[in-house]
């Protein structure tokens, strides 16, 4: 049972809102449009609380913490 | 257009000429005879695909062991193992689907046509077989929409096998928008779902969900034929050409500066330069060649030794791609040309994410610029940072291969590059460009 969790970003529904990248500087940059950038998929565990608030506060859920490693 | 050994891009207007067919297999029926194959000319050569052979087994049917044992790779341009993808599909439940990628939309690409017009049955054997491997019922044949001659021959093709009642599986042939990313499997996928031929992004996956909610196996024209190859003459039969490695032929499309730009098959392994001297020799001294299309790689001319198999080419930051090779003169201007295919790929993107949507037109405009000589200070900088930007940001591979063409542009034409950021440009800039690049205007349709 593995609880190690990857972050992956659906390209097609992220519109560049940027909360993630404010909840979760950490591993989320964001690029010149607002867009973000994975520093690091995987989520190391002082920042899975972290990475679950930003998966929560998508508008356009589209940032996922996927099980598993990357 | 030339007449002489290869075959050339359209195939009924010219004969085969001597000493090509050492390493045909594919095209072995083109060279010996010239003339498109009919279904007796194929059934007369090949036999009939050996359709009760390659079901059955008791852990996996015979096929699917074959064309592992074989190491045949996908000739789409990704390289991706076939035998895992036909594992997964035949692994899930329910009647599974097969998708033969005709599409070919790379606009240096000629070989999947080629290799339709020639010889469309041994596609559609290695379609058919695939699916009586994988247990599905139905085949879709998938070409653009605007290869009106393509469609017909097809239509014809499939109605000699529906006559002669050759296929325990239904085949349909589709006409799809031409893009460049709607030859992306998951854009095949979508349009035959009803919804626009743009790539969908995963998960889930074709195979575990593709067409009609079913698992879909999504293959290249050409690796079908390889594959409907395999299972008439084994894997052994396969590896007797290529590397351990990288077994078998492959098509590759010849362009550009050589004096007699076509298709040709040649065995994996096989330097650049030899198949630039199959396709004639450079007609002028070279500076660079193209590899793997316009989401491809530039390499200097003092590479072109190199031998064309994915292990070979990986220190040099390329991968044989879908097979294109384009000879750049000394007298082209690289960041030119470069800039040009930019554009093209740029309007072509699927608007649907964002860094392929705003990144793709900025460093394709940044691109134009070095070219024109108008470049700021900073341009240099910025592509480089929007460059790096691009590649695993999107839901299909279209910004990587176009970030790959720009980056590979930058460390090949450096000299050029120079020379456009300090003195405006470089002898060859206002020469007319030498490689042809359709319209960058964004696609009517995706429907």
């Amino acid at each position: 049972m593995t609880r190690t969790r990857t972050l992956r970003i659906d390209r097609i529904t992220c519109t560049g809102r940027g909360l993630c990248a404010e909840l979760l500087p950490e591993l989320i940059d964001l690029d010149e449009w607002g867009y973000p950038v994975l520093k690091d998929r995987a989520v190391p565990d002082h920042l899975r609380t972290h990475a679950r608030r930003a998966v929560a506060a998508c508008p356009r859920l589209a940032l996922h913490a996927d099980r598993g490693r990357p | 257009m030339s007449s002489s050994a290869t075959a050339p891009f359209a195939p009924h207007h010219l004969a085969p000429g001597p000493g090509d067919a050492a390493d045909a297999r594919l095209l072995a029926g083109w060279y010996a005879t010239g003339q498109p194959a009919t279904l007796a000319d194929h059934l007369g050569r090949h036999g009939p695909p050996p359709v009760t052979a390659v079901a059955g087994g008791r852990t996996s049917p015979p096929l699917v062991e074959a064309v592992e044992a074989a190491g045949l790779t996908g000739r789409g341009g990704a390289g991706f193992p076939t035998v895992r993808k036909l594992r997964a599909v035949a692994g899930r439940r329910g009647r599974a689907v097969v998708v033969v990628n005709a599409m070919e939309s790379e606009p240096a690409s000629r070989k999947d046509r080629f290799l339709l017009a020639v010889a469309p049955h041994l596609v559609l054997d290695g379609a058919v077989l695939a699916a009586i491997a994988t247990g599905a019922d139905t085949v879709h044949v998938c070409l653009p929409r605007d290869r009106s001659d393509q469609y017909r021959q097809l239509s014809a093709a499939l109605e000699e096998r529906r006559r002669a009642r050759l296929d325990p599986v239904r085949l349909r042939l589709h006409a799809l928008p031409h893009t460049y990313v709607s030859s992306e499997s998951t854009s095949l996928v979508r349009w035959l779902n009803g919804g626009p031929a743009r790539p969908q992004g995963s998960p889930p996956r074709t195979h575990e969900r593709g067409v009609a909610r079913r698992p879909t196996l999504v293959h290249n024209a050409e690796t079908l034929a390889h594959l409907a190859l395999i299972a008439r003459h084994g894997p052994d039969w396969f590896r007797q050409a290529g590397t351990p490695d990288e077994p078998g032929t492959t098509l590759v499309t010849v362009s550009g500066a050589v004096a007699a730009p076509g298709v040709l098959e040649v065995a994996l392994g096989t330097p650049l330069t030899t198949l630039l001297g199959r396709a004639g020799g450079p007609t002028e001294p070279l500076r660079a060649v193209l590899l793997g299309g316009f989401a491809g790689t530039w390499l200097p001319d003092a590479h072109t030794h190199t031998p064309l198999t994915r292990r070979d080419l990986a220190p040099l930051g390329a991968v044989p791609g879908a097979g294109v090779l384009v000879a750049l003169p000394h007298t082209a201007c690289g960041p030119t040309e470069t800039a040009r295919m930019l554009a093209y790929l740029a309007a072509h993107s699927a608007r649907q994410c964002g860094p392929c949507r705003l990144g793709l037109p900025a460093v394709a405009e940044d691109f134009t610029a070095l070219a024109a000589g108008r470049a700021d200070p900073d341009l240099l900088s910025r592509l480089h940072c929007r460059t790096g930007l691009l590649p695993d940001r999107g839901a299909c591979r279209h910004p990587d291969g176009a970030a790959r063409l720009a980056a590979s542009a930058l460390r090949v034409f450096a000299d050029d590059v120079d020379r456009h950021l300090t003195h405006g440009g470089c002898p060859a800039t206002h020469r007319p460009p030498r490689i042809p690049v359709p319209p960058a205007t964004p696609p009517e349709t995706w429907r």
